[in-house]
């Protein structure tokens, strides 16, 4: 499985398209940061990058990834490897490029301009983002073999994540106005985790109190350090079930 | 020659017997206290106090005298008693020291407290820890100048306002510093007054509190900082130019918060970095010219019940929500302000924008009509919905628009 692990790794990094990506984010941090008169007012304009690019980088190149090693997939399986061991290692490989040059493209220019408990939420949050992204990329691609297929369905789901759920909230909002919808908006946050990462680094700035009495109840319960530590369950639960789904139906694929 | 010298003993006489006397009080001087040497005092006298602590319970001034403290005396309330009351006019109180008042909701201890006196002047004192600064009751045309005070109360109910006027006319309030109190300065039922270059920060409550005082002015203020901001309400003819109102930022903090205000004018300030600039509720025929938002939340919130309005060459600049509202129905006019986010273009080089600029976006409507929407504050969602709205108009209000949009920020 390191072997495994390493290559893929090794792979990934040397390619053109994460290197640019990693110079990419690097530039627009650094011009953020310089362009903004204040490195609060850099972090806002931060994580509207974090959250729209990061995650769509992440689900497409990962997908790609993953049709364009196909033959390397199929090689493997056919070689004595459970196939857990191979599908893991694909992810960590993966996982660990995307957030490795995530880290070098956002966090090192957060830690230098703006090394306060908003900057590194923010590295956190990014982090954990480009990780699910790769999760439901690799959900998305072993579902199909047709490669315009995937890439449409991981396209999908990111528009899903970013846009289409923002929208079916607000319906219901607005639907059900007349009810207390404190309970469901947390719970409604849970279920996406742009929503959720986006609500996490929001209530650490100084925006937050334009929230008003929605910031007021999102900060009762994840303002708090058990709230805090939720808001990272909850995020790595996204993780784990999404590989585990994919795991499960990688393991009964018929190649 | 003897007529000569006649006149001459005559003036001197007369000058010595209407001459003011000068009291001294020290520890070297005739008189240890204060109290005393008013008792020793008639009208028209000078008390010249020297420095020292004096812990006098309440000094009683109930004589027209001037008292002066020499390098900044003391006066301690030894967190019991209200220090100085004054109840004779023509006082002056200059130069002290006054520190620890006691505590009392029931009758509103203060440091210094006028009761309905005329033309009283109070001067650079420092005012420590006390519980109510300077209040005037009932007074008219007194001086309130370049005091400084400084409260460490931790709860509203712990702790009393800076200057608090009440039921006075004609009073002067100019370049006070007043911090740590629950409202820096707090006006009810005064009239034609005027708040001058006084700086009010990290008040608890407001810097500026105004409630039924008519035709007063208020101008060249700084409040930064305070807990709510400030709020003028139930009120006419107030007229509030070049004031700074700064980093009000909070849940419930404003600029100014304006409540059933008429005929009044805002001109000249700046609002920079609120959670609202203005907030106006059921204000009517006001006038807001020539201020600059800057960085604020909300710059303005109109609500429904406002009508005739003109807010006109402003300045609204970097502001998360220009202006933000709760009906359809606009009775006030936005022409002729400088907004960054216009997008707008002008052909003909007047300066002036040739199509509309609508300052309402339709994520603020939405946020107004249901607060729970604020849960998608700053998503792609509302971005892509703000921009479609641009194109067409549907939800936000079809009046509330700047007809006259300038392209070019004024000089402010």
């Amino acid at each position: 499985m390191k072997k495994i692990t390493k290559y893929v790794l090794t792979d990934i990094l040397r390619n053109k398209i994460i290197i640019g990506y990693t110079i990419f984010l690097l530039l627009i941090s650094l011009s953020l940061f310089n362009l903004e008169d204040s490195a609060s007012k850099g972090l806002l304009s931060l994580l509207n990058i974090i959250l729209i690019i990061v995650p769509l980088v992440s689900v497409i190149f990962s997908t790609i990834y993953i049709y364009n090693s196909a033959e390397f997939i199929e090689l493997l399986v056919s070689q004595p490897l459970r196939r857990k061991q191979l599908w893991s290692s694909l992810f960590i490989g993966l996982a660990g490029s995307l957030a490795l040059s995530f880290l070098i493209g956002i966090g090192i220019p957060v830690i230098i301009y703006a090394a306060t408990d908003t900057g590194y939420i923010l590295i956190l949050m990014g982090t954990l983002l480009t990780v699910i992204f790769v999760a439901i990329a690799m959900f998305a691609a072993v579902f199909t073999r047709d490669k315009a297929k995937g890439i449409g369905l991981s396209i999908f789901l990111w528009l899903y994540f970013s846009l289409l759920f923002d929208g079916l909230v607000l319906f219901v909002l607005f639907q059900f106005q007349d009810y207390p919808l404190e309970k469901f908006m947390i719970i409604a946050s849970a279920f996406n985790p742009i929503d959720l990462s986006r609500i996490m680094v929001l209530l650490k700035m100084d925006t937050s109190a334009l929230m008003g009495y929605t910031g007021a109840v999102f900060r009762d319960f994840f303002g708090t350090n058990t709230g805090f530590i939720i808001a990272i369950a909850i995020l790595t639960g996204w993780v784990v079930s999404v590989f585990w789904l994919s795991l499960r139906k990688f393991n009964r694929k018929d190649m | 020659m003897n007529r000569k010298i006649f006149i001459l003993t005559g003036l001197l006489l007369v000058r010595f017997i209407t001459d003011a006397r000068i009291i001294r009080v020290g520890k070297q001087q005739q008189f240890h206290t204060i109290s005393e040497a008013i008792t020793a005092s008639v009208n028209g006298d000078s008390i010249l106090v020297e420095y020292g602590i004096y812990k006098e319970k309440n000094i009683d001034i109930n004589k027209s005298i001037t008292l002066l403290g020499m390098h900044y005396p003391v006066l301690d309330g030894e967190h019991k008693y209200q220090i100085i009351s004054i109840k004779a006019d023509h006082v002056t109180l200059k130069g002290f020291r006054i520190e620890h008042s006691g505590v009392s909701s029931l009758d509103d201890i203060a440091a210094i407290k006028i009761y309905s006196c005329r033309e009283v002047t109070i001067s650079d004192n420092i005012i420590n820890d006390t519980f109510f600064g300077i209040y005037s009751q009932s007074s008219v045309n007194c001086l309130i100048e370049n005091n400084r005070l400084t409260a460490f109360g931790k709860t509203e109910q712990q702790s009393g306002n800076g200057i608090h006027c009440w039921k006075s006319d004609s009073l002067r309030i100019i370049g006070n510093t007043v911090t740590g109190h629950r409202d820096g300065i707090y006006f009810e039922f005064v009239t034609n007054s005027v708040i001058w270059r006084n700086d009010s920060y990290k008040n608890m409550r407001y810097g500026l509190h105004f409630m039924f005082s008519n035709n007063d002015a208020y101008i060249s203020n700084i409040f930064r900082n305070n807990g709510a901001g400030v709020s003028v309400m139930f009120t006419h003819g107030v007229k509030m130019f070049n004031n700074y109102f700064e980093e009000n930022w909070g849940d419930a903090a404003y600029g100014i918060f304006l409540k059933e205000i008429s005929d009044s004018y805002i001109s000249g300030n700046k609002f920079l970095r609120n959670t609202s600039g203005i907030f106006m509720e059921g204000a009517s025929r006001i006038r807001v010219e020539k201020n600059e938002f800057k960085d604020n939340g909300w710059a303005m919130k109109i609500q429904a019940s406002c009508m005739d309005n003109v807010i006109t060459n402003n300045n609204f600049e970097g502001n998360t929500f220009d202006v933000g509202t709760n009906g359809t129905l606009v009775m006030n006019s936005f022409d002729r302000n400088y907004w960054d986010k216009y997008e707008g273009y002008d052909l003909n080089r007047d300066n002036i924008g040739d199509i509309p600029y609508r300052p309402v976006s339709l994520y603020s409507m939405i946020v107004e009509k249901n607060p729970a929407a604020m849960m998608l504050y700053r998503s792609f969602m509302t971005t892509l919905l703000d921009k479609s709205e641009k194109i067409l108009p549907t939800l936000t209000p079809e009046n509330l628009k700047d007809n006259y949009p300038l392209m070019k920020p004024l000089h402010l």
